[in-house]
C-alpha cells in the first residue's frame, strides 16, 4: 500500500467514526422520555451500541458499494478476478476484533444490568393466600410492604396494602424507589413501562418482587407486553409519578373513595359485541368483569 | 452406469427410477431428489403467498390505530396463522427443497442416501398444510396462541370442543417435526457418505458445509420441541397439567422446552443462506470464496453455540439473574464466527468483476439487510437493552429483517441462480431487476419502521395501538402492500421462462461446481459416471480442473 491509499483509508475511517459518533447521540432521540433512573443507564448502553454498531454497518456497506460502483467487469470482459483464497493476517484481524467488541459490549451490559437490579426474588405463589398477604409476610421486608400488581384478562389493578386502596392507575412517588410484586391470575402477562424501560413477564402461579426509581414526573403508558389473548392489545393503563406530597394527597384522596367498577375496554368491548347480532369473530375468553376500585383511570387521560 | 443397467442389476430393490420427463411427475410420488427439490420449492411458494396474504389484511388492520377492520380473535388468529405457516409451510420447506435438488448434485452423487424416505418426508407438508388451512374452518378457528404457543394461553379452549384450532395446529405442528427429521436424516447421511470420490471435507462445496450444519441442529434440536409439544397437546386434550399452574404445572418450563428447539432453528434456517450467499458471490465477482476453511468451520461452530443460547429468548420471563447474564454472554459469542462470515463474503467481492445480475443483486441486498439485523441482533443480545425491546415491534422488525431480508431474498438470490439448471431455460433480466427493487425498497420500508416503533414502546402481537404509533405504521404498511406487489414480476418470470424462456444450456455462469458440469435440466441419476473431483470449489482465476474426468459424458 502507498501512502495515498493509507491516508485515504484513516481520513475514511475518521469520517465513519465520526458519523457513528453522531448516530450514537442521535440514538437518544429514538427513545421515549427518561422517566427512570434505569432509562438513563439503558439508554447509555443503547447509545453505545448503536455507536459501534453504526461504525461497523456504514464501514461494511461503504466498501459494498464502492465495490458495486467502481468493480464492475466491463461489458464482454469474460475473464475471471484475481485467485484470492484469503488472507490470513486479515481473518485473524477481523476474528480479533470483534471478539474483543462483543467481550467490550458485554461488560458494559453486565454493568448495566447490575445498576439496575430490578428483579428481586421469584417464588412460588403461596396457595390459597392473596398475593399482597402473602409478601408481606416475608420477614426480609423493611418497614413498607409493595404495591401488589395484579394482572389478569383484561385488567391492571395495583393494591397498596398499607393503605387498602385498589387502583386501575398505578401512583408512584418520583425518587423513591418503587417496590411491586407482581402475580398474575391467569394467564402470562407483560408489565411494560417504556418510559422507565422496565419489563417483567407476570407468570401465573409465582410472585415475582420487581422494583425501579421513577425520577421524573408525568403520566406515562403501562402496557401488557406479553400475548395474553384476545383483548391484549387493550390491556393498557397509565402510571403517574407524582411529587411525594402530591402523591400522599392522592393515597388520603383514593382511601375515602367507595370501591366502584373502573373503565375497562375488554369487559366493554366483550359486552357490546356480544349484544350485536352478527359476529364477524371466533369464540374468545370471557373478559374478568371490570375491576371494583377505589380510583378509576380513563382511556381518555392524556399520557406522555 | 444407466439407468437400465441400474434396474437391471436389482429391479425389486431399487426404487422407481421417477416418472417419464413431464410436469406430471411432480404430482407423484416420486424419488427423484430433483423432482422432489422443486415440489418442496412450488409447494412452499404457494404458502407463502398465502402467508404474505394473511400479512398484508394484518398490515390493513395496522394501518390505523383502532381495531377496525377485522375482529381481535380474526387478527390473533391471523398473526398465528401468518408466523405457522411462513416458518412451517415456506421457510422450512423451501430450505429442504434448495438442499434436495443441489446438494446430491454438488456432492457427485446420483440422489439421496434414501430416496423413498425422502419423498415419504415431501408429502407430509401437503398433509400438514391442509391440516393448517382447514383450522381456519373448525369452530373457533384456528389457533390463536401464537406460533409460539405459550401456555396457559394455548390451553384455554373457549370452543370446549376437542377439534379445535389449537390442537390441530399442534398436530400439524408434530407433523412438520416429524418431516423435518425424515428430511435432515436423510440429507446429512448423504452428505456424509455419498460424496464423490476425491470430494474430502475441504473440497465440499459452502453450501453443503452449511446444510449439514443446519440439518445437525434439526436431529438434536427437534426432539425437545416435539416432547414440548406432545406435553402441551395432553394438557390441552387429556387434563394433564405439565404447563398449567392452577394444578401444579410450569409455563416457564415449556418456554424452555419451545426455545431449545425453536432458537437454534433460526439457524436451521440463515446457515443455508449463508450457504447460499457463498455459493453466489463468488460466481458474480469472479474470484474465490474468501477463507473458504474458515467459512465453511464457523458454520459448524455457529451450530455448537446455537445449542446454548436460547434462554435470550426469555430475558423478561420468569428467568433469574445469572440465567440472564449467563446466555447474554452465550449469544454475543455468535457475533464472531457471523461476522467472519460477512467480513469473508465482503472480501470476495472486493477486487472481483462483478456482474450485477438478478441473483447478485440479490445476494447483495440480502447481505445488507442481514448485516443491519446482525446488529440489532447484538444489541438484543444484551439483557438490560433486551428488557427494554423484548416483545415490542423493535424485535419484529429484527427478525424480519433477517428472515425477509436474508433469508427470502437468499431464496431469490437462489432460485434465479440455479433456474436455469432446474429448468433448461433463462429466466428475463429486466422483470428480475424490476421484482429486486421493488422486494429491496417494499421490505426496507416494511420492516425499518418497526425499529423506531418498538423503542417508543409499541408491544407486538396488538391489533390496535395508541395513535403516536401510527406514523411507524402506516409506514410499514405501504411496504407490506409493496411487497405483496413485488411477487408478480417474479410469478409472471418464473412462469413464462419455465415454458418460452431461452434456453440456458449447461452454464450460462461460466460457475464452477460439480452441478454445472452436466446437462441443464440435470439427467436422471444426475452423473453418466460418477466424477472425481481433484480440486477445492471456487478455482476462478485459476487454470485447474474441478474433477479428473468427464461426468457427462455420452
Amino acid at each position: 500500500m502507498n501512502r495515498r491509499t493509507i491516508i485515504v483509508l484513516v481520513g475514511l475511517a475518521i469520517a465513519d467514526f465520526l458519523l457513528s459518533l453522531w448516530m450514537g447521540q442521535q440514538a437518544y432521540t429514538w427513545m421515549p422520555p427518561q422517566a427512570a433512573a434505569e432509562a438513563l443507564l439503558v439508554d447509555n448502553l443503547f447509545s453505545f451500541m448503536t455507536t459501534i454498531g453504526s461504525f461497523i454497518f456504514f464501514g461494511v456497506i461503504g466498501t459494498l458499494l464502492y465495490s458495486i460502483v467502481f468493480q464492475r467487469a466491463p461489458k464482454y470482459d469474460s475473464s475471471d478476478g484475481p485467485h484470492i483464497e484469503g488472507n490470513l493476517k486479515l481473518e485473524v484481524v477481523w476474528t480479533t476484533i470483534p471478539i474483543l467488541l462483543v467481550i467490550w459490549i458485554a461488560g458494559f451490559s453486565y454493568q448495566t444490568y447490575d445498576r439496575m437490579s430490578i428483579l428481586g426474588t421469584i417464588a412460588p405463589r403461596a396457595m390459597g393466600m392473596a398475593t399482597a398477604e402473602a409478601a408481606a409476610m416475608q420477614p426480609a421486608e423493611p418497614s413498607k410492604p409493595p404495591i401488589a400488581v395484579y394482572a389478569r384478562q383484561w385488567a391492571w389493578e395495583f393494591y397498596y396494602p398499607e393503605q387498602d386502596i385498589r387502583s386501575t392507575e398505578l401512583h408512584l412517588p418520583v425518587n423513591q424507589r418503587a417496590q411491586l410484586v407482581l402475580s398474575s391470575e391467569d394467564v402470562l402477562h407483560g408489565f411494560f413501562i417504556p418510559a422507565f424501560r422496565v419489563k417483567q413477564d407476570v407468570v401465573p402461579g409465582r410472585t415475582i418482587d420487581f422494583e425501579f426509581t421513577p425520577i421524573r414526573e408525568g403520566r406515562y403508558r403501562l402496557r401488557d407486553s406479553e400475548y395474553s389473548g384476545t383483548y391484549f392489545a387493550a390491556n393498557q393503563t397509565n402510571v403517574v409519578v407524582e411529587s411525594a406530597d402530591d402523591y400522599q394527597q392522592w393515597l388520603a384522596m383514593a382511601a375515602t373513595l367507595p370501591p366502584s367498577p373502573a373503565e375497562n375496554v375488554a369487559f366493554e368491548e366483550f359486552n357490546r359485541l356480544a349484544e350485536s347480532s352478527i359476529s364477524l369473530g371466533w369464540d374468545t375468553v370471557k373478559p374478568a368483569p371490570a375491576p371494583v376500585v377505589n380510583y378509576a383511570s380513563s382511556e381518555e387521560d392524556p399520557h406522555e | 452406469m444407466s439407468n437400465l443397467s441400474l434396474e437391471a442389476i436389482q429391479p425389486s430393490l431399487q426404487p422407481q427410477p421417477g416418472a417419464p420427463d413431464n410436469w406430471r411427475r411432480f404430482f407423484t410420488f416420486s424419488t427423484d431428489h430433483k423432482v422432489i427439490g422443486i415440489q418442496y420449492i412450488v409447494t412452499a411458494f404457494v404458502f407463502f403467498l398465502f402467508g404474505g396474504l394473511l400479512a398484508m389484511v394484518m398490515r390493513g388492520e395496522l394501518l390505523t390505530p383502532p381495531a377496525d377492520l377485522v375482529d381481535r380473535t380474526v387478527y390473533n388468529g391471523l398473526f398465528t396463522m401468518h408466523g405457522t405457516i411462513m416458518l412451517f409451510m415456506w421457510t422450512f420447506p423451501m430450505l429442504n427443497g434448495l438442499a434436495n435438488y443441489l446438494v446430491p448434485l454438488m456432492i457427485g452423487a446420483r440422489d439421496m442416501a434414501f430416496p423413498r424416505l425422502n419423498a415419504a418426508a415431501f408429502w407430509l407438508v401437503p398433509i400438514f398444510g391442509v391440516i393448517l388451512t382447514v383450522s381456519f374452518f373448525v369452530p373457533g378457528g384456528p389457533s390463536q396462541s401464537g406460533w409460539w404457543a405459550y401456555p396457559p394461553v394455548s390451553l384455554q379452549n373457549p370452543t370446549g370442543n376437542l377439534i379445535n384450532g389449537q390442537s390441530l395446529w399442534i398436530l400439524a405442528v408434530a407433523l412438520s417435526g416429524i418431516s423435518s427429521i425424515m428430511g435432515a436424516v436423510n440429507i446429512v447421511t448423504t452428505i456424509i457418505r455419498m460424496r464423490a470420490p476425491g470430494m474430502g471435507w475441504f473440497k465440499m462445496p459452502a453450501f453443503c458445509w452449511t446444510v449439514l450444519s443446519a440439518q445437525l441442529i434439526q436431529l438434536f434440536g427437534l426432539p425437545a420441541l416435539t416432547a414440548g409439544a406432545v406435553m402441551l397437546l395432553f394438557d390441552l386434550t387429556v387434563g394433564t397439567s405439565f404447563f398449567n399452574p392452577e394444578l401444579g404445572g410450569d409455563p416457564v418450563l415449556y418456554q424452555h422446552f419451545f426455545w431449545f428447539y425453536s432458537h437454534p432453528a433460526v439457524y436451521v434456517i440463515i446457515l443455508p443462506i449463508f450457504g447460499v450467499f457463498s455459493e453466489v458471490f463468488p460466481v458474480y465477482a469472479r474470484k474465490p470464496l474468501f477463507g473458504y476453511p474458515v467459512v465453511v468451520v464457523s458454520s459448524l461452530i455457529i451450530t455448537g453455540l446455537s445449542g446454548i443460547v436460547w434462554v435470550h429468548h426469555m430475558f423478561a420471563s420468569g428467568t433469574p439473574g445469572w440465567m440472564r447474564m449467563l446466555f447474554m454472554v452465550t449469544t454475543m459469542t455468535i457475533s464472531v464466527p457471523t461476522g467472519i462470515k460477512v467480513f469473508a463474503w465482503v472480501a470476495t467481492v472486493w477486487g472481483g468483476k462483478l456482474r450485477l445480475n438478478t441473483p447478485m443483486l440479490f445476494a447483495l441486498g440480502g447481505l445488507s439487510m442481514f448485516l443491519f439485523a446482525g446488529i440489532t441482533g447484538i444489541m438484543l443480545a444484551s439483557a438490560p437493552f433486551d428488557i427494554h425491546v423484548n416483545n415490542t415491534y423493535f424485535v419484529v422488525g429484527h427478525f424480519h429483517y433477517v428472515i425477509y431480508g436474508a433469508v427470502v431474498m437468499g431464496f431469490y438470490a437462489a432460485i434465479y441462480h440455479w433456474f436455469p439448471k432446474m429448468t433448461g431455460r433463462m429466466y428475463y433480466e429486466g422483470l428480475g431487476k424490476l421484482h429486486f427493487v421493488l422486494t429491496f425498497i417494499g421490505a426496507n420500508l416494511n420492516f425499518f419502521p418497526m425499529h423506531p416503533a418498538g423503542l417508543m414502546g409499541m408491544p407486538r402481537r396488538v391489533a390496535s395501538y395508541d395513535p403516536e404509533f401510527a406514523f411507524w405504521n402506516v409506514l410499514a404498511s405501504l411496504g407490506g402492500f409493496l411487497l405483496g406487489v413485488s411477487t408478480l414480476p417474479f410469478i409472471l418470470n418464473m412462469l413464462s421462462s419455465w415454458t418460452r424462456g431461452e434456453k440456458a444450456g449447461d452454464n450460462p455462469w461460466r460457475a464452477i461446481g460439480l452441478e454445472w458440469l452436466v446437462s441443464s435440466p440435470p439427467p436422471h441419476e444426475n452423473f453418466e459416471e460418477i466424477p472425481v473431483v481433484v480440486s477445492p470449489p471456487y478455482g476462478y482465476g485459476s487454470d485447474k480442473p474441478l474433477v479428473a474426468n468427464n461426468p457427462a459424458k455420452e
